[in-house]
């Protein structure tokens, strides 16, 4: 039997250098985690505690954007004075995964390094053009979000590396972003499929950028370009809705599981993506 | 493999236990502490019975390895009264029947308890919402919701005249 | 609303009976003190696992276990060959008859795995890692065969035989060719054909329910603790300690004396609790170590191996007249038994018609096994399933009628008098005083939105008595012990202390009840088929009542005068003679404090075999509003009336009926056994079983109708199983009323509702 060993760095270079092991996962809310080492599908010989090193929970802004450190539980993100106002899409994204139980322990970073192409926070991330730094033995870099996971269960982050914040970008006004999923029950549930929108319009409700994001149609999350070009230079008219919906259907390609068919993800998916591409441009309107 | 020394606080008193790596907090709880209020039902996550509040955060103690409890500050259902007094949840779940077999019901009242410490004037839906990761097979929830609004009112009263 | 319809209605003198106290075991179970199965823990006690089937159905070629029992640390190991070979033997189990054969190989294989999960072998170990390390260590060949899980091909022709020496019985002659069905039923009545010949109106139609489990949140666990005189006691949580003992006794061959049950709390039961799974594992397994052994399941394990009920298609071809009377019906249910014979298909055929007076009727009822868990009870066993098809046809025969569903229940309604489908004549029902309670209630008047939809449905169970036992006993001081074998799933020591109280005439503070073990009380059968409060509940009394006798004797005594001449009143003896009792009454605590001058301690026992339970009747109202771009369905209200007989504990009769409903709208909504192509649940966990969780559910009204039980002193009636069996069809034809769309396959999950709402758009 593997010999489990548990370690709780103070800092980042400590954690770089555990992380290099051949078969060590890093720790931040443990939500999937402990319930994969449990079950046998995760079989680590040592588990790298990252919640201990400075700067790695907690939201601060920067340049007019949001550092989030990335072992920050989603309670915290709902708590945050302003983040909600600016990010509301991302926020609800994070708090719909798990119940309240896993709301104080799961983090961005978790949700996204599970790779799970039914992440919650990671297509409301990727529309919201989210960005990760990351530490590794050849020190920090940056990437966006979409670039992290390769496909279920698998990331781009090489041995010793590991995601030590989220950075969202400026916003302007009249921006913001939505997401929404579908499952069977109210809570407590895996996304069927899953739609993140993010919009900026001009003073006249134009659509000046727009990003749509898919979970739970591919292998992995999607940023579906053709879809945020349906709606650009729209206000969000039948037409260009239209036009996103077919572009999202053109980009799924869901499997049939126990918890969906191929089929009714793909009229899912676009039913989601347009709620949400309303929802945050009536936001979006309302900003000051 | 050998095992890890954790000091914690544990409904308020200091607690050192030694745990393997792969323990969580409830194997610690339950076998070593012996503080079997906090159930299994589950041991991923989706059914609540184990709710403790660490750190004044709700958290599933099954999901939480015990060596990560190090320095915090852990409340169980094992304090949740003052003494021989109940805490108005517990009363009020007495008082409207909220519990039939009661095997969800620590972790409920936990959950319960996080919830009026957050929000001490939640609606119907927001209760329901934020208990939504607390199973109960038995009640279908109605009389565990009516206890949780009462006992809410009850403490805003409490607070009030304080 | 409570209606009582009693002609001699006692309410108004009942002190304790109909009151809300709260209950005896309340604190210990809001504290985390009340001990559960998995919460003891004794001196050199070890920790026994199980290694499961990786397959749906395989020959046992051989079982290797040295290098498991060579690991330090492990204690013991078993299989089969540990246990007595067994005779096919029926045995009575309360709720569920088993094949003690049968019983054995679902515990622990023997020559064949038939599903994946089965238990094969067992280790006891120092602690969970190394029991874990010593299962992997078990080297086991098997040699796979084809599987089938679905009932209709289970049926057929050419399916994989699970038991080859099983034949159909019920067909009249004994057929020669080995079967899947393991029995055919068969209840009739009048001219079917002539019924059909005299309708006007006729649907065919057919409806399925896949396998749900109980899913109550305590897993399975025990311990056992075998010494070496042969005396064993066993710790577990089951909704029946006399019957987990009579279960090993047999099993092992052991003597129903040396065996001492002690009845944990129970973390939910709902019929899942009523057989043994690891009780007799960890007495092989604590006899062979010398040491105690703790065995507690997994949540998959539990999905994996324990109870699920029937899935189950039920065809039903159902005719009527113009004005609404149902003149014939012909009902075929086939019902998934799991691993071994023995689905409750029986009682699903008895109560597919209770609620209806037809006079032309057969009803065909199929057992068949399959490469799946055995089913265990499940809260009125079997009849969801039919009220399911039986209710929705009913539903589509108003609807081809252009009459109202309430009125379509009404004109056919059972009443008293009636001859019931399955046998007796109905006397003292409230199933139409059950129907106008939601006829009359504010929810029928509600007005509906777009895409919302309005579902009714009726549900039966016969409710069951059987043998209690029960011994009450005066304290010195004047306060009771009532002490039952009868396991509290559900506030059952709270309606117990309530009724010794009442005949008592002392405050139900003053009375402790408590569940004791087989060795402390006589027999008691399992708590479920909704018995413990009238059957158990009229032991207390008829103790109680015995109790006052005595006491009154003894007053008589001490003041000199016939027993005629004292009456008992409000906890005390009254003197008709006022002279002879110059200083009063005589309460209890003073005729206890001086027992020893009349004759010794007060105390008696009272064995009974209950029979009268009155059947219980219930009718509910759904509304649901269906999203119809995402099919998914929201509960917007319910209303559940069912007639209680008298709610001895208001509370909790409405908590049983809420618990129920909530169970019946997982069943219709979420709820299903999900099998790979190789046999394997794909969902054996909460978070893909998806059970109602709080934000799924509205508050639901519990209407209690109260037509007293004269059987009961009190009038109860059982309550316990009634409202599961309506939810089922109110939910598929309130969704049918909010899309347009009849859903004939539960569960009537977002993806199927959404295709269906495509292809009727079509």
């Amino acid at each position: 039997m593997a010999q489990l060993s548990y370690l709780s760095p103070s800092s980042v270079d400590e954690a770089v250098k555990a992380l290099s092991g051949t078969s060590t996962r890093a720790l931040s809310g443990g939500t999937d985690l402990l319930v994969q080492v449990r079950s046998g599908r995760a079989k680590p010989d040592q588990i790298v505690d990252l919640k201990r090193i400075p700067g790695l929970i907690g939201i601060r802004v920067e340049n007019g954007g949001f550092i989030i450190g990335s072992a920050t539980c989603g309670a915290m993100l709902s708590e945050h004075p302003t983040l909600s106002r600016i990010w509301p899409g991302v926020v609800e994204a994070a708090n719909l995964i798990g119940s309240t139980q896993i709301q104080g322990r799961a983090s961005l970073a978790g949700n996204l390094c599970n790779a799970s192409p039914a992440a919650d926070s990671v297509p409301a991330m990727i529309a919201a053009r989210a960005t990760c730094v990351i530490a590794g033995p050849a020190g920090t870099r940056e990437a966006a979000v979409e670039t992290i996971v390769t496909g279920p269960g698998k990331t781009s982050l090489t041995a010793g590396e590991f995601i030590i914040a989220f950075k969202l970008p400026p916003r302007g006004s009249k921006a913001s972003d939505a997401y929404l999923r579908m499952i069977p029950r109210t809570e407590m549930d895996i996304a069927v499929a899953g739609a993140g929108v993010s919009l900026s319009l001009d003073a006249d409700g134009v659509c000046t950028s727009a990003h749509v994001a898919l979970g739970a149609v591919a292998p992995t999350a999607l940023l579906v370009a053709e879809a945020g070009q349906a709606l650009m230079g729209s206000r969000l008219e039948a037409g260009a809705l239209a036009r996103m919906e077919e572009a999202v259907r053109a980009a799924c390609q869901p499997i049939s599981d126990k918890r969906g068919t191929a089929d009714y993800r793909t009229k899912i998916a676009a039913v989601l993506a347009h709620r949400a591409a309303v929802i945050a441009w009536n936001r979006a309107k309302e900003q000051a | 493999m050998s095992k890890q020394r954790t000091a914690a606080i544990v409904n308020g008193d200091p607690v050192e236990f030694l745990s393997d790596p792969g323990q969580t907090l409830l194997d610690v709880l339950r076998d070593e502490l012996h503080l079997t209020g906090s159930k299994e039902g589950c041991g991923s996550g989706d059914c609540g019975a184990c709710s403790v509040i660490m750190d004044g955060r709700l958290v599933c103690a099954c999901l939480v390895l015990a060596a990560e409890a190090e320095d915090c500050r852990v409340e169980t259902i094992e304090g949740l009264s003052t003494g021989s007094t109940l805490h108005p949840l517990q009363q009020k779940f007495l008082d409207h029947a909220a519990l039939q077999c009661g095997f969800c019901t620590p972790g409920v009242l936990m959950a319960s308890k996080a919830l009026l410490d957050a929000n001490p004037d939640p609606t119907e839906s927001e209760a329901r919402y934020w208990l939504a990761g607390n199973l109960c097979r038995c009640t279908g929830y109605d009389k565990i919701i009516k206890a949780v609004l009462d006992a809410a009112a009850e403490l805003r009263q409490d607070r009030k005249s304080a | 609303m409570n209606k009582p319809v009693k002609p001699e209605d006692t309410s108004s003198i009942l002190k304790v009976v109909g009151t809300r106290p709260i209950r005896p075991d309340g604190v210990e179970k809001v504290t985390g003190r009340a001990a559960y199965g998995a919460d003891l823990h004794l001196p050199g006690m070890l920790i026994g696992k199980i290694k499961r089937s990786p397959h749906a159905h395989a020959h046992i070629i051989s079982i290797d276990t040295r290098k498991a029992l060579a690991l330090p640390g492990v204690k013991a190991v078993m299989t089969s060959a540990d246990m007595p070979d067994l005779a096919a033997e029926h045995y009575e189990a309360g709720e569920s008859a088993s094949n003690l054969r049968d019983l054995s190989a679902n515990v622990m294989a023997r020559g064949k795995v038939l599903y994946h999960g089965h238990a094969i072998a067992a280790v006891a170990a120092t602690s969970n890692a190394i029991a874990d390390q010593a299962l992997n260590l078990i080297e086991i060949v098997y040699e796979t065969l084809p599987h089938v899980i679905d009932v209709e091909e289970a049926m057929a022709e050419g399916a994989p035989i699970l038991h080859e020496q099983m034949v159909t019985a019920g067909l009249g002659e004994t057929p020669t060719k080995a079967s899947n069905i393991a029995t055919k039923h068969r209840l009739d009545r009048g001219d079917l054909a002539a019924g059909f010949a005299a309708a006007d109106v006729i649907v065919e139609t057919r409806y399925s329910s896949a396998a749900v489990h109980q899913g109550y949140i305590e897993p399975h666990a025990c311990v056992a603790s075998y010494a070496a005189d042969g005396q064993t006691q066993v710790w577990s949580s089951s909704q029946g300690h006399f019957v987990i003992r009579g279960l090993c006794a047999k099993l092992l061959k052991l003597r129903f004396s040396d065996v001492r049950v002690i009845p944990a709390e129970i973390g939910g039961g709902f019929g899942g609790k009523t057989t043994v799974y690891l009780e007799p594992l960890a007495l092989v397994l604590s006899q062979k170590s010398g040491h105690p052994v703790k065995m507690v399941m997994t949540r998959e394990e539990v999905f994996r191996a324990t109870g699920p009920t029937s899935a189950s298609v039920v065809t039903v071809k159902m005719g009527a007249k113009r004005d609404g009377t149902i003149t014939a019906a012909q009902i075929d249910l086939k019902f998934q038994a799991g691993a071994f014979a023995g689905s409750p298909v029986g009682a699903a055929v008895m109560t597919s018609l209770a609620c209806y007076d037809v006079a032309n009727f057969e009803i065909t009822g199929w057992d068949v096994v399959t490469n799946s868990p055995k089913v265990a009870a499940y809260r009125a066993p079997g009849a969801p399933n039919a009220a399911l098809g039986v209710e929705c046809a009913v539903d589509e025969l108003a609807e081809k009628l252009g009459m109202d569903p309430m009125a379509i229940r009404e004109k056919n309604a059972v009443r008293n008098g009636v001859r019931a489908p399955y046998g007796p004549v109905y006397k003292n029902i409230g199933y139409v005083e059950t129907l106008e309670a939601i006829k009359s209630h504010p929810h029928m008047s509600i007005p509906l939105g777009p895409n919302q939809g309005r579902g009714i449905a009726a549900g039966f169970w016969f409710n069951i008595g059987g043998e209690s036992t029960v011994n009450v006993s005066i304290n010195e001081d004047g306060t009771a012990i009532v002490s039952t074998g009868s396991p509290d799933i559900g506030g059952s020591r709270a309606s117990m202390a309530m009724m010794a109280a009442e005949v008592l005439g002392i405050g139900v503070d003053q009375v402790r009840p408590i569940v004791a073990d087989t060795a402390s009380i006589g027999f008691s059968t399992v708590t479920g088929g909704s018995r413990t409060t009238f059957a158990t509940g009229m032991a207390v009394v008829q103790a109680a009542e015995k109790l006052v006798t005595d006491l009154k004797r003894r007053a008589a005594e001490t003041w000199g005068v016939e027993i005629d001449q004292v009456v008992w009143q409000d906890g005390a003896a009254h003197c008709l003679k006022a002279e002879k009792a110059p200083k009063g009454a005589l309460t209890l605590a003073a005729l206890a404090g001086s027992a020893g001058k009349t004759g010794g301690p007060i105390a008696t026992v009272v064995a009974l075999n209950a029979q009268g339970a009155g059947p219980g009747f219930g009718v509910h109202v759904c509304d649901v509003e269906v999203d119809p771009e995402t099919g998914h369905v929201t509960v917007l209200r319910y209303t559940a009336a069912q007639d209680v007989g008298k709610a001895i504990h208001p509370a909790y009769v409405e908590g049983q009926i809420q618990g129920g409903v909530a169970q019946g709208i997982g069943w219709a909504l979420n709820e299903e056994y999900v099998f790979s192509t190789g046999g394997i649940m794909e969902n054996a966990g909460f978070l893909d079983y998806r059970v109602p969780v709080a934000s799924d559910l509205p508050m639901i009204d519990a209407i209690m109708v109260e037509v007293p039980n004269p059987a009961h002193p009190y009038g109860a009636k059982g309550v316990g199983e009634v409202p599961i069996v309506p939810p089922l069809a109110a939910l598929a034809i309130a969704v049918r009323q909010a899309t347009g769309v009849r859903m004939h396959d539960l569960p009537l999950s977002p993806s199927k509702i959404r295709a269906a709402i495509d292809a009727n758009a079509r």
